[in-house]
């Protein structure tokens, strides 16, 4: 199974030497993935130190010129940071350029809330244009990156270390069934689908799996929940990230919407991701018990 | 490039639109050295404002832009009676200038400290593509440069040996924190710097013309305090 960091490596790595228009800005994070490319591509591929706005910046300049920027840090000090470089640099300049953060809501525990950002989903959605792509294996980052990093677009791709032990075949706005059932519809955002499988094991539920919160599958949600919508969402960001959007699907129409993911406090406790997992209500047994309460 | 209007039509262009007297003082003092850039330095054509092998100018310092409006218009990028809306509904001129909106305008500012590493990013990728000719000059205030993202930019263009871009400081004495020291500031972080009269139009283009291979130069235009 392929880290979604190393995938991310990988395939921009390959971008940058299939096409010309590639330029990666790095803040010096994940520069071991790209010491080849650094020697082989050093007007394209640059690493300008730790300056996360500056990286910002300078990625527009590179798509003011006509290229395809491919900017990278800690999901903190790239969603979070140099927000208003991605709210005015990008959005309100209407280029185009991709964000890769890493680390998720809280990949490393036990680096503290310093590195913690289970914020940068919603954040990213409030910018108007912002693509946010949410997969849940490395070959869903290769996939999503290829389909998105020339669209024009700005896109936010939130690669986590969290991860499913199988890729789908995915796309930017479409949601997969992966079990069908007679109940309610959970659908699980990006990393969470392993643990909701497993969680909803003798729950006669469907089951659907999204890896982009915009552009979003109305269509295949609504079409998925039937006539009288009963969804559960589980997020891996903030509980209520996606409500805006899920909210939107079902404009008109009654129903039923629950949300579970990271309660909005601030974690002051250390371990493993798997041990805050379970500290917050996101391990199997835990989203079991969460999940129960809303069905 | 169209030279048949002179100063003198340009001021008269600014009267002629209606407002900025918030930044009257931040419109007058950049009118000198931007005059000197689209007059004597810019190579641009505005029947051609995407041409690649273009100079780039950036007024990271977004307010007060009546200045660079009406030398826009002055020198044919749009038509001088845009400037009788300027902010006014319908109209294509704000407090700020919009990259969507105006020809002739590279980047949309308003936010401080943002032009700076954006002209950064200009200058690598015109190295990438192989065009050498092609400067970029990019405006910031001295009160503008109290913002720390501009620092990150300025400790960036030496250490990329960015020969191709110019800092324009407009220093018009309006930092609380003092600014002053040029040289030892930009100079310090590898910045080839050069303290001009900012209404000196001959020592501006003077200072403008340099242009060192691998080092970036900073033209810092004195505004003497109380003057605009």
């Amino acid at each position: 199974m392929r880290e979604m960091r190393a995938a991310f490596g990988a395939t921009t790595a390959d971008l940058v030497e299939n096409d010309d228009r590639v330029a990666v800005v790095l803040a010096e994070i994940s520069t071991d993935y790209f010491a080849d490319a650094l020697r082989r591509h050093p007007a394209r591929v640059v690493n300008i130190g730790i300056m996360e706005q500056a990286m910002v910046g300078v990625a527009a300049g590179f798509a003011m010129e006509g290229f395809h920027p491919i900017a990278h840090s800690l999901s903190p000090f790239m969603a979070e940071r140099p927000y208003e470089q991605l709210k005015v640099d990008f959005g309100y300049q209407g280029l185009g350029g991709t964000f890769v953060g890493v680390g998720g809501s809280y990949d490393y525990a036990a680096e503290g809330a310093t590195h913690h950002a289970p914020a940068d989903a919603s954040l990213m959605l409030a910018i108007p244009g912002m693509e946010v792509l949410v997969p849940g294996h490395g070959d869903e980052v290769d996939r999503l990156l290829r389909a998105t990093y020339a669209n024009g677009h700005p896109t936010y791709l939130r690669a986590s270390v969290a991860t499913n032990a199988d890729a789908f075949d995915v796309a930017p706005g479409r949601i997969e069934i992966v079990r069908r059932g007679a109940g309610a519809t959970l659908l699980a955002f990006g990393p969470m689908l392993d643990r909701i499988l497993a969680a909803s094991e003798g729950f006669d539920v469907t089951v659907a799996y999204a890896t982009s919160l915009e552009p979003f599958d109305h269509s295949g949600l609504r079409a998925i929940a039937g006539a009288e919508p009963r969804v559960v969402v589980v997020e891996p960001f903030y509980q209520g990230t996606s409500a805006p959007v899920v909210a939107e699907t079902f404009r008109g129409v009654p129903a039923s919407l629950a949300f579970i993911g990271v309660p909005r406090a601030f974690i002051h406790g250390y371990g493993t991701p798997a041990d805050l997992d379970a500290d917050v209500g996101l391990d199997v047994g835990g989203l079991r018990q969460r999940m129960s309460n809303v069905l | 490039m169209d030279t048949r209007l002179t100063l003198d039509d340009v001021t008269a262009l600014m009267r002629s639109a209606t407002g900025d007297e918030k930044h009257e003082e931040s419109s007058t003092s950049t009118l000198d050295a931007l005059w000197v850039l689209y007059d004597r330095i810019l190579r641009i054509d505005p029947a051609d404002p995407g041409a690649e092998d273009r100079d780039r100018f950036i007024l990271s310092k977004g307010h007060g832009p009546i200045a660079l409006y009406a030398i826009l218009a002055a020198k044919g990028f749009f038509p001088a009676s845009w400037l009788d809306a300027f902010l006014q509904r319908g109209g294509h001129l704000g407090s700020h200038p919009d990259r969507t909106q105006v020809p002739g305008v590279e980047a949309s500012t308003g936010s401080l400290g943002h032009g700076l590493p954006i002209a950064a990013g200009v200058a690598l990728a015109l190295r990438a593509k192989g065009l050498t000719e092609p400067r970029v000059f990019v405006l910031c205030g001295d009160a503008e440069l109290n913002e720390g993202s501009n620092w990150e930019a300025i400790l960036l263009a030496p250490d990329q040996r960015l020969g191709n871009i110019t800092l324009l400081v407009v220093d018009n004495h309006s930092s609380e924190p003092d600014m002053s020291q040029w040289r030892k500031r930009l100079g310090g972080f590898g910045w080839d710097v050069h303290v001009v009269d900012g209404h000196d139009h001959d020592a501006l283009e003077t200072a403008f013309r340099f242009r060192h291979d691998e080092r970036p130069t900073a033209v810092v235009a004195d505004i003497p305090a109380g003057e605009w």
